[in-house]
């Protein structure tokens, strides 16, 4: 079983993300199930998707502590689901930092990057963060930070580049099909 | 044959599609939307928006008489709207088959309460099936047909946040559609006069019989046995959830009808198993049968009537076992807001700065009632704002000097029009404020009555919303532009002093809308800006305080120039 989750902000494109994952795992012959979020939390909430793929994928939630890969679009997204990630499981995140309502309000205020990182390592150490939206922006697509941040993740999974690409042409729409597989590349040879 | 990803409510509409469906109105809601979204991409299948969930299902109502297969979808709260048609047409019957998706939302992602629709399907005695994946959703839709034409009776499918909007694999078909059969004239059956239904009340129970014993033998309710041990009766993604939870350490039964229940089966289950277990969100709608059966179980003892469930829930308290994971980090929170350029921000800025009361409804505007906004006293259902706001006015009717009913416009055609007619009938003095963002904006952006198109694209007369007030007697009809700030200030003031009903269209497109244009981002002029926090009180995401001044994301922002109007000092410019 493999089990990922993808952590955002509404409006992020999680779904898109989610739809990736979900083509990858088909293509390997796997059984998937892909959880998605409709909605009121698509209005700028916390929003989580959820990938699974094995044999055969009873639940489409993937309980916490048995998280492979955390892919986080956002800081506080990493920090706020980091718990869900089995002991020494993947996280993959953008270090872009949006400001949720508290935050803006001045009722809770943004941790630093120290403190999410201090927090993310009680649970693994294997964990890399790219600066996803500026990757995006380079290639033309401000919106396209998810598609970078799977770059990344494909660099760090054994999984072949073609099956990567592949799933991003059945998924992308044509127009934004370019701009996105640069993206993807920008994302997966970020060093 | 391939498999393909689909949604739970994509699966439904092909299942629908390939079950001969010809006819579908529905009214959007979450989590059951996107069925008719995706079933309207058929050009085989009719699929039109209706106003509200009672019109939709008395349109597929007169589908399924004139020999089509029919079919309406809706969210939970959705039902209660139709459920007087829904009643009645279980006596009366269907001559097409007729299925009416009902989606639960456990755990309120998107809903004002969490009811169990279980409980409609017993009252009115209309059967009910519930996929717990992809592949069940086709299938079951298709089954529906199957059972609605065989007993005469409307199916209802019951879906959950989790089926309807998780992707699984799904073995498509081809569709084949039966003739249709053309208009069923048979008073005796359709005219539910007292003498009339008292004859179906009798057929409703011979079918409630015959469907007794079908629901013993059909391959929609599955039996797997592995470990006896422990022996779990579950539906939907209760099932999902247990199977994940205990694998081949129990057995199950995978109840694919939830009503009618099968009282042997569930006896010869509970018989070969040690424990029987019922594993079911929300109600103890199983529990309470399996119990009155004189079978022992456990259920609700071991678990709990609210939200969700899941399979870590399940193994700790069935099998004692605790999840190894670790303490979530305490971060905050991040709760949803309205987009940045939103139409409706502008209204609840002033509603705030007026400090009036207000009786909200339902829809992306429920989030004024949010911080910093905090404009909104009232939310329970839909179209309630009016008719709360002259309840008040009824009582005190000062307080109509201090109190606005705000309103979609979705929400306003969907139940709105009758409070307001309730209001000048009966005399009060409310003010009504219905903001129109050209849009069904919450569940996703659908077309509606007011703006001009149909769900296949069409073009379709727009309703006047100002014209329909004053069609309903209401003199003190205006409009405003929610971004005119001093404009829905000063109107607000005048229509809530006039004693007399008024109401206030405020009108202006979602920001969303791929017609809207995208103005350049504002900047902040950070030797300008003296920290006076005024431009946060907008609730605005696009806009923080950073170190040394506000900043704005300019990848958030979309130039509406709300914020411009509220800075003093003018720090906040276009470039
Ligand atoms: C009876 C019922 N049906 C459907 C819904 C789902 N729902 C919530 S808000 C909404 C529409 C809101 O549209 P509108 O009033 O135009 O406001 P907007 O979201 O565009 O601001 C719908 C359909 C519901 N809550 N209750
Ligand atoms: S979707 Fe439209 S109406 Fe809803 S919050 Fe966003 S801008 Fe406002
Ligand atoms: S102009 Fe101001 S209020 Fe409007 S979206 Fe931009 S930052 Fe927000």
């Amino acid at each position: 079983m493999y089990n990922v989750i993808i952590a955002g902000v509404g409006g992020q494109g999680s779904l898109l993300a989610s739809r990736i994952f979900g083509n990858v795992f088909l293509s390997l012959g796997y059984d998937v199930k892909v959880s998605e979020v409709h909605g009121m939390s698509q209005r700028g909430g916390s929003v989580i998707t959820y990938v699974r793929a094995g044999e055969r994928v009873a639940s489409p939630l993937v309980s916490d502590g048995e998280c492979d890969l955390l892919l986080a679009l956002e800081e506080l997204e990493a920090l706020r689901w980091a718990h869900t990630l089995k002991k020494g499981g993947k996280l993959v995140a953008s270090s872009q930092r949006i400001a949720p309502m508290p935050v803006i309000t001045g009722a809770a205020s943004y941790p630093t990057h120290e403190q999410v990182t201090a927090e993310i390592e009680k649970v693994t150490s294997d964990y890399l963060f790219l600066p996803a939206e500026e990757l995006a922006e380079q290639a033309g697509i401000a919106r396209a930070s998810n598609v970078a941040l799977i770059g990344g993740v494909s660099a760090k999974l054994d999984i072949d580049e073609k099956v990567w690409l592949d799933a991003l042409h059945a998924t992308v729409p044509q127009r934004f099909l370019e701009a996105n597989l640069k993206a993807f590349e920008l994302g997966r040879n970020y060093k | 044959m391939d498999k393909k990803l689909f949604i739970g409510n994509g699966a439904v509409a092909r299942g629908l599609w390939e079950a001969g469906c010809r006819f579908i109105s529905s009214y959007p809601g979450t989590p059951s939307t996107e069925i008719t979204e995706v079933a309207a991409e058929y050009p085989e299948i009719y699929a039109e928006w209706a106003p509200n969930e009672k019109v939709a299902v008395e349109s597929a109502i007169g589908a399924s008489l004139a020999g089509a297969r029919a079919f309406s979808a809706m969210k939970h709260v959705g039902l209660n709207v139709a459920a007087d048609p829904v009643f009645t047409v279980s006596y009366s019957g269907v001559n097409g088959g007729l299925v009416i998706a009902v989606a639960d939302d456990q755990g309120m992602h998107s809903s004002q309460n969490e009811q169990d629709s279980r409980n409609y399907a017993k009252a009115s005695k209309i059967p009910m099936l519930e996929p717990a994946d992809s592949a069940d959703c086709r299938a079951f839709a298709m089954a529906a047909y199957e059972i609605s034409e065989k007993f005469d009776t409307p199916v209802f499918l019951r879906l959950t946040t989790r089926v309807a909007h998780s992707q699984g694999l799904v073995e498509c078909g081809e569709r084949s559609e039966p003739a249709c059969k053309g208009f069923d004239k048979n008073p005796r059956k359709y005219v539910m006069n007292p003498g009339n239904a008292k004859a179906r009340r009798v057929v409703v129970a011979e079918r409630e019989k015959a469907l007794d014993e079908f629901v013993e033998t059909t391959p929609l309710n599955r039996v797997e046995y592995f470990d006896k041990k422990i022996g779990v009766i579950a539906a939907g993604v209760a099932y999902e959830y247990a199977r994940e939870a205990f694998g081949e350490r129990a057995s199950y039964l995978k109840l694919g009808i939830v009503y009618p229940l099968p009282s042997a089966l569930i006896r010869e289950f509970a018989a070969n198993v040690d424990e029987l277990i019922i594993v079911e969100e929300l109600d103890g709608f199983i529990e309470q049968h399996v119990r009155a059966l004189g079978v022992k179980c456990r259920g609700k003892e071991l678990f709990t009537y609210i939200g969700e469930y899941s399979a870590n829930m399940l193994r700790e308290r069935v099998l004692g076992e605790k999840p190894e994971a670790a303490a979530p980090a305490a971060a905050p929170a991040r709760p949803p807001v309205l987009c940045p350029g939103c139409p409706h921000r502008g209204v609840f800025y002033v509603l705030h700065k007026l400090g009036v009361n207000v009786c909200g409804d339902i829809g992306c505007y429920t989030l004024g009632a949010a911080d910093p906004l905090t404009a909104m006293d009232t939310t329970i259902c839909m179209g309630a704002s009016i008719g709360i706001a002259h309840g008040m006015d009824k009582i005190d009717s000062s307080l109509s000097r201090k109190t606005v009913a705000v309103i979609g416009d979705s929400t306003f055609m969907h139940s709105g029009l009758t409070g307001l007619l309730n209001v000048v009938y009966n005399g009060s003095t409310a003010t009504v404020m219905i903001l129109d963002n050209s849009i069904t904006a919450m569940t996703g952006h659908q077309q509606n009555p007011a703006t001009a198109l149909t769900l296949k694209g069409d073009p379709a007369p727009a309703l006047d919303l100002a014209g329909v007030c004053r069609a309903l007697g209401v003199k003190r009809v205006r409009e405003v532009d929610p971004f005119d700030l001093a404009a829905v200030e000063s109107a607000l003031k005048e229509e809530l002093a006039a004693e007399e009903p008024s109401v206030i269209v405020a009108k202006r497109p979602c920001a969303l809308l791929k017609t809207v244009e995208r103005k350049p981002p504002l900047v902040i002029d950070a030797a300008k800006c003296v920290k006076c926090k005024q431009c946060l009180k907008l609730g605005c995401p696009a806009i923080s305080l950073a170190a040394e001044s506000m900043v704005i994301d300019h990848t958030l922002c979309t130039g509406c120039g709300l914020c411009e109007k509220v800075c003093k000092p003018g720090a906040i410019v276009r470039r």
